[in-house]
């Protein structure tokens, strides 16, 4: 069946086809006013089957012949023989139909319909299947139909998996057997029927199993895709996880009201510069999860005394569910000259409600507490964000020498990760396997060259580093992964923007993995080196990053620098709430629709996005990823802001959409295709609060 | 029961499938099995049987569908069929045992007294009467008396060469001292076998050098053998069989000696390994996948050895790639080649010896050998068990070419692929003709019968007859006294001819004695046993190698064990019979492979019994009697045909299949008529349209 090469047709073997589509032509002209005259009658209804075993493609007939049925039934309801006889002949036009052409949908549809109606035996079915699929033993259409025949006969899934074992024994590179297989120790581990009560138990089996095909052949896909799926299940832990949060647990935070400065000497990476009077707090999950509201979890101070906090879930589309969650919390009114301490306390898990999209509740009791203080000191002249243009030249950051005291805002955040005594034990054969995993495959490596492989390794490394980070295992496999992801590029140019892609999450999870990594990329900014209470940027250029990652561990980011990489999209972002500036000149953004994760930042106030290429495509990629006013994925703010839509508008609509909301005070652009006085001038109406426009002072 | 009717099915459909005549013998001499003939005058319907006449069929009965000759049959078509107890012998062409050839208008006169055939067949089902009991007829005169060629001993390659004659129009006698057909290719009774080793083995007047010498047989349950008396058929020339895409088969769907053959499929091939365990032989991408022993590092080697050869098969000469194999390695030893393919990268230090008290330097220097040059598993697996080397490929002078090894392994992969095109999920790669290997000179010599030759056995000759003039040779003297002349003769291998009427011509009696002292090409050890259980529990037919040096250190030559089981109708159900050989210098080399082999098989015999009778304990008394009930081991002289005035075939060979064989006949035949194609294709006649479909196989 597979693997056959296709032959030109000969001449004559064309003027039969020809003359076999006149004839087609004409049934299905007749057929079609049958069709459209209701006529059921006998001569009409053996029409369509001559038509249909012809070209069992043509679903229009088959739904003809539903209607025929139907008319039949409530012809001669009464009668049960006569019923079972109507039935069927219509599964037997079915199986020649099959025949013809045994990956027709419809045909197949067909027959789930007939036997749905519940007159005819299904005993037959089975033994039909055996016959198809040894014609073609991965055609996906039996083996679905297998599994509704499998279903509503009662089969036991034991039995079915019996039978996909052996079919792969037969030949193991049947995709839809390894299918059938996942799907079944799907259901049998959930159900938790005997024998696959446990993962630990089932898994390891299933590993050797599907070895056997991945080693006597590593060119067959399909031992591989089974294998992924195993290593999923592996991996993932089912019930949702809070990674992160911000602020982070047992924090002092301090906030900077207006024109206020930083007298003492406290960690950068606790001070907030405050331009309303709210500040986020934001739940990093380590999946996206609903149900996350005042009810769910509980915040404890006194800056909400009074009312519900919103949860507002943060992604991209309008979705319920959402891996980021933020709720902003409120100071209170009045100005309070004196440093006063508000403690926080969230707590979390306590009832049930935050479910992930796969069903697992949120099942791990969770408290944590940090303390924000107020700082107004008014007798020194100001140097915050917004006040005064941001340079992003080099000579605008100082080496940030790290100051004993400081404490690291993500090494208190892997306290987060707790364990619960079950999962221990989980942990260890999960650990085991990965790690028994990367040494088969480090065989294997030895002895061929294999790009699958290679990959392999490389998620099964990256896995383990997961598994063994909260443990203080230094050791980590960071700089392999990416060396094999280097030689992927160069051995598979087809695939290469996934192994960059791969890359550049690799190469983030390397940079955030510990704090001494992170601090060398972090620079203080200042336009005048004295200052001490200048915020502090992120700096992650220059790294051919093409895809962003590891936002659990930057939630504390304000300043981030990202210029000269490779992105075309940054999504993601969205979660670093507390971000003021972001610099993503020198990329490759195609588009203003690849910008919407700036869309939640609502603190951000100077963007760049100068030489980028906006504009210069004529195919924007993203525009349907984005969610917009015409895929119905946004909210009800679009409709109630917008009252006047004028030309500018109709012709910038998506940079209209995406910076419209946000409160910029400065924006580069230049170098960008789409850039003109036109555009410009729209940007300043569309940006009220913008003072600099590319460097310029705006009157 | 059911077992009896299965057989009958197979008779059914395989006497259907004669459509011109019908021969049978060995049903008659094996299973005392009935011939009931129909002459069906309508030509339409000649491959089925009407309600009428399946109501008339006697139980047990081969069917022999007679339709009437057309235009291009011969007219007096000869039917072998016994005959009726009421009438006379036929003074001519007179079989031993009640058998002979009668033309079709006499069969149909005869069956015309129906009752008395029917009652004579009725008589014979009893199965209690043997040939040899019936009175040996005496010689009847043959006419005419010249031939174009006569040939003595039906043997494979006589056989052949008189159904290649006889096809080609030739007028051939075909003569054999013996009461059976096949010679030293026959399958016979344990009376028969017995009798025809020890009469080969005594050096006489007659036969002053015979083939087979150290003739040892024993028999440990002469009672139990008794009971079935005429159930045996034991291949004289075992263990053999045949690949599916071999020449063998070739040739026998060419001459159309296929419809005469039906074939099982031997299910398994296993290998001794170095812990005196069976491992399975992997012989393909499913087998290997399913394989318990190897490690998953071996499947892979073993699996991209495999592609590599494919690869280098599929490939045009012309073609210059990195995939085919370089003509220098294909000059190299297999062994080097495969070593340098990784298939044995490892050395696994253990010794397969048991303790030895004492050091021989011998000893030493195999264990040396064994620890440095021992090739890992996969590699002996590609050497011994698929591209059957013969001899040990590390010390001997008998080294395998790479390109040698490559054919084979192409034979081998090509057969897996024949019979898949044939079967699916056919076992192997190897099949076996129900009946025993007898079938196949049989087969050829009804195909002759049906061109016209004649054949008369039990028909000694006692003299050549040569020109007074020339001395070149003219006619052969039979022991009925009658001189038959012919322009060319052919003889069996251990043919000799006592003394000569025309000892003048010193010539020729020198050409002749050549024959009979033949160049000694070596000697091979062959053994049968049978056993009542099998050497695996759950199979009965499959394919045995103790490659060298597996059973002792010196053990040079591979040993290759062949056991089939009852429903090869070659011995009762329920009992085994094992064949083995190995090819030896002299005698007492091949008495020590022989013994050696013996004993390792009886240990596997009760190392496999052990393993499965764990769960019937109570049959430990029954187990307990002997699990070996016969065995017979002889030493058989090779030589290979030779061409002169007279044409000598060659011996059975040492081989597992008859390629060689008969690429050594094919080349006597274009000797004896160089202008003749062996079995040239015939376009009109619609059998060979048929193609592999005449192949019958059950599986």
């Amino acid at each position: 069946m597979h693997g056959r090469p296709r032959k030109p047709l000969k001449p004559e073997d064309a003027a039969a086809s020809a003359a076999k589509a006149e004839k087609l032509r004409v049934l299905q002209s007749q057929f079609l006013h049958n069709h459209h005259n209701h006529i059921y009658s006998k001569e009409a209804v053996e029409l369509s089957t001559k038509l249909l075993e012809t070209n069992p493609e043509l679903y229009t007939a088959w739904n003809y012949r539903k209607l025929a049925v139907q008319h039949k039934l409530t012809e001669n309801d009464s009668d049960p023989d006569s019923l079972k006889s109507i039935l069927d002949e219509e599964l037997r036009v079915v199986e020649s139909a099959l025949r013809q052409n045994f990956k027709s949908y419809g045909a197949w549809h067909h027959r789930k319909w007939i036997l749905s109606k519940g007159h005819s035996s299904i005993d037959n079915e089975l033994r039909l299947l055996d016959k198809f699929q040894k014609a073609d033993s991965r055609n996906f259409h039996a083996w679905n139909y297998r599994r509704f025949v499998a279903a509503s006969m009662n089969r036991s899934e034991e039995d079915e998996l019996k039978y996909t074992e052996d079919m792969i024994c037969n030949n193991f590179s049947n995709y839809s057997a390894w299918h059938n297989r996942s799907l079944l120790l799907s259901n049998l581990l959930k159900r938790k029927v005997e024998g696959f009560v446990s993962k630990e138990k089932v898994l390891p089996d299933e590993y050797e199993f599907v070895h056997q095909a991945i080693f006597t052949d590593p060119d067959d896909q399909s031992g591989w895709f089974y294998h992924l799926w195993l290593l999923d299940q592996t991996v993932r832990v089912d019930s949702p996880q809070l990674v992160s949060s911000w602020p982070t647990p047992g924090s002092d935070l301090i906030l900077l009201g207006d024109r206020c400065l930083d007298g003492c000497a406290s960690s950068p990476f606790t001070r907030f510069h405050l331009d309303s009077r709210t500040f986020p707090l934001v739940l990093y999950f380590n999946q996206a999860v609903e149900g996350v509201n005042s009810s769910t979890i509980t915040v404890d101070s006194e800056l909400n005394t009074n009312k519900d906090l919103v949860w507002k879930p943060l992604s991209s589309c309008n979705s319920k569910a959402a891996q980021v969650w933020v709720t902003q919390l409120n100071l209170p009114d009045g100005n309070t000259h004196s440093s006063k301490v508000f403690p926080v306390e969230v707590s979390l898990g306590h009832s049930q409600g935050i479910i992930s999209s796969s069903g697992f509740h949120y099942s791990n009791p969770f408290c944590f507490a940090f303390r924000v203080s107020l700082q107004f000191v008014e007798t020194q002249p100001v140097e915050a964000l917004g006040k005064e243009i941001i340079s992003w030249r080099d000579e605008s950051f100082h080496n940030y020498n790290a100051h004993s005291q400081d404490s690291s805002p993500i090494s208190s955040l892997y306290q987060l990760s707790i364990k619960n005594d079950n999962e221990l034990t989980d942990f260890e054969w999960r650990a085991a396997t990965i790690a028994k995993e990367i040494d088969h495959f480090r065989e294997l490596l030895s002895l061929i060259n294999c790009k699958i492989g290679k990959l392999t390794l490389a998620r099964l490394l990256m896995a383990h580093d997961a598994m063994m980070c909260p443990p203080a295992n230094k050791i980590s496999h960071s700089e392999e992964v990416l060396e094999l992801y280097n030689d992927l590029m160069r051995l598979d140019p087809t695939h290469v923007q996934y192994y960059k892609d791969q890359h550049s999450l690799v190469l983030l999870q390397q940079v955030t993995s510990n704090w001494e990594s992170l601090l060398s990329r972090c620079f203080h900014y200042s336009n005048s080196p004295s200052n001490r209470g200048s915020p502090m940027c992120l700096q992650l250029k220059n790294l051919s990053l093409s895809r962003l990652g590891s936002f659990d561990k930057l939630l504390w980011v304000q300043m981030l620098d990202l210029s000269h990489n490779e992105l075309r999209s940054i999504e993601g972002l969205e979660a670093l709430q507390l971000l003021s500036c972001l610099n993503l000149s020198n990329n490759i953004l195609g588009s203003f629709t690849a910008l919407e994760p700036i869309r939640q930042l609502k603190s951000l106030r100077a963007l760049n996005i100068s030489y980028n290429e906006i504009g210069a495509h004529s195919i924007d990629t993203t525009k349907y990823l984005c969610s917009s006013p015409l895929s119905h994925s946004v909210g009800s703010e679009w409709n109630h802001g917008q009252t006047v839509i004028d030309d500018d508008i109709k012709s910038y609509w998506e940079a209209y959409f995406i910076l419209k909301g946000l409160n910029l005070t400065q924006f580069d652009i230049v170098g960008n295709a789409i850039v003109n006085e036109k555009f410009k001038s729209f940007l300043i109406k569309v940006l009220p609060g913008l003072k600099w426009l590319d460097g310029e002072q705006l009157h | 029961m059911q077992r009896n009717n299965s057989r009958d099915a197979a008779h059914r459909r395989r006497w259907q499938r004669c459509s011109t005549a019908v021969a049978a013998t060995t049903e008659m001499r094996g299973a005392a099995v009935v011939m009931q003939v129909i002459v069906r005058l309508d030509k339409e319907k000649e491959k089925t049987l009407t309600k009428k006449e399946e109501h008339l069929l006697l139980p047990n009965a081969a069917i022999a569908i007679v339709p009437l000759p057309d235009a291009t049959a011969p007219a007096h078509l000869p039917l072998l069929c016994r005959q009726p107890s009421a009438q006379p012998p036929h003074p001519a062409h007179s079989f031993g045992g009640g058998f002979r050839f009668y033309h079709l208008k006499e069969l149909c006169h005869l069956l015309r007294s129906t009752n008395s055939f029917e009652a004579e067949a009725g008589r014979l089902m009893t199965g209690n009467e043997s040939e040899s009991e019936l009175p040996v007829p005496p010689y009847p005169p043959i006419e005419p008396t010249a031939f174009d060629l006569i040939v003595i001993g039906t043997g494979l390659p006589e056989s052949v060469i008189s159904a290649a004659a006889s096809a080609s129009g030739k007028s051939v006698l075909h003569l054999d001292p013996n009461p059976f057909y096949g010679s030293h290719f026959s399958s016979l009774s344990i009376a028969d076998l017995t009798h025809f080793l020890n009469s080969h083995s005594t050096p006489s007047s007659v036969c002053p050098d015979p083939l087979y010498s150290d003739v040892e047989i024993s028999n440990y349950a002469s009672r139990l053998l008794s009971q079935h008396p005429r159930n045996f058929n034991l291949d004289v020339s075992g263990p053999r069989v045949l690949f599916c895409a071999d020449h063998a088969v070739d040739l026998m769907l060419k001459s159309g000696a296929s419809h005469y053959l039906e074939f099982k499929s031997i299910d398994a091939t296993f290998m001794l390994d170095a812990d005196a365990k069976l491992c399975s032989v992997p012989d393909s991408r499913a087998a290997i996948f399913k394989d318990k022993s190897l490690g998953l590092m071996e499947k892979n080697q073993l699996m991209r050895f495999f592609k590599l050869v494919q690869g280098h098969l599929s490939l045009d000469e012309s073609e210059e790639n990195d995939v085919r194999i370089s003509e220098e390695d294909l000059d190299s030893p297999f062994a080097d080649f495969l070593t340098k393919m990784k298939l044995s990268h490892k050395i696994k230090s253990y010794s397969p010896f048991p303790p030895v008290t004492f050091f021989s330097i011998i000893y030493l220097w195999h264990l040396i050998a064994w620890l440095f040059f021992r090739l890992e598993m996969p590699c002996r697996i590609v050497l011994y068990a698929i591209a059957m080397a013969d001899y040990d490929q590390e010390v001997s002078e008998y080294v395998l070419k790479t390109r040698d090894g490559i054919n084979r392994l192409a034979l081998y992969n090509s057969s897996i692929g024949r019979l898949v095109l044939m079967f699916q999920n056919a076992l192997g790669a190897l099949i076996y003709p129900i009946y025993g290997q007898g079938e196949l000179p049989q087969a050829f010599c009804r195909r002759a019968a049906v061109k016209g030759c004649l054949y008369v056995l039990r028909m000694p000759v006692i003299s050549l007859l040569t020109d007074q003039n020339s001395g070149s040779y003219k006619g052969v003297r039979l022991a009925s006294g009658q001189d038959i002349l012919s322009h060319k003769l052919v003889l069996d291998p251990s043919f000799t001819v006592p003394g000569s009427l025309a000892s003048s011509h010193q010539q020729l009696q020198e050409s002749f004695q050549a024959f009979s002292l033949s160049d000694n090409k070596g000697k091979v050890a062959r053994g049968i046993c049978i056993t009542r259980s099998s050497l695996k529990p759950d199979l009965s037919n499959f394919l045995v190698i103790f490659p060298p040096r597996s059973l002792f250190p010196e053990q040079v030559t591979s040993i290759r064990v062949l056991q089939l089981g009852g429903n090869l109708a070659v011995c009762p159900v329920g009992m085994f019979v094992l064949y083995f050989s190995a090819l030896c210098d002299e005698v007492n080399q091949g008495k020590k492979l022989l013994h050696a082999a013996l004993s390792a098989l009886q240990k596997l015999l009760v190392t496999g019994t052990a393993g499965n009778s764990s769960t019937a304990q109570s049959e430990d008394m029954e187990e307990a009697k002997p699990t070996l009930l016969w065995s017979a081991l002889y030493i058989q002289d090779l030589s290979l045909g030779q061409f002169g005035s007279i044409i000598s075939t060659p011996t059975p060979d040492g081989n597992l299949n008859y390629n060689d064989l008969l690429d050594a006949t094919e080349k006597l035949y274009w000797k004896l008529y160089p202008k003749e194609e062996l079995f040239p294709e015939t376009t009109s006649s619609p059998e060979n349209s048929e193609d592999d479909a005449g192949l019958t196989l059950e599986s």
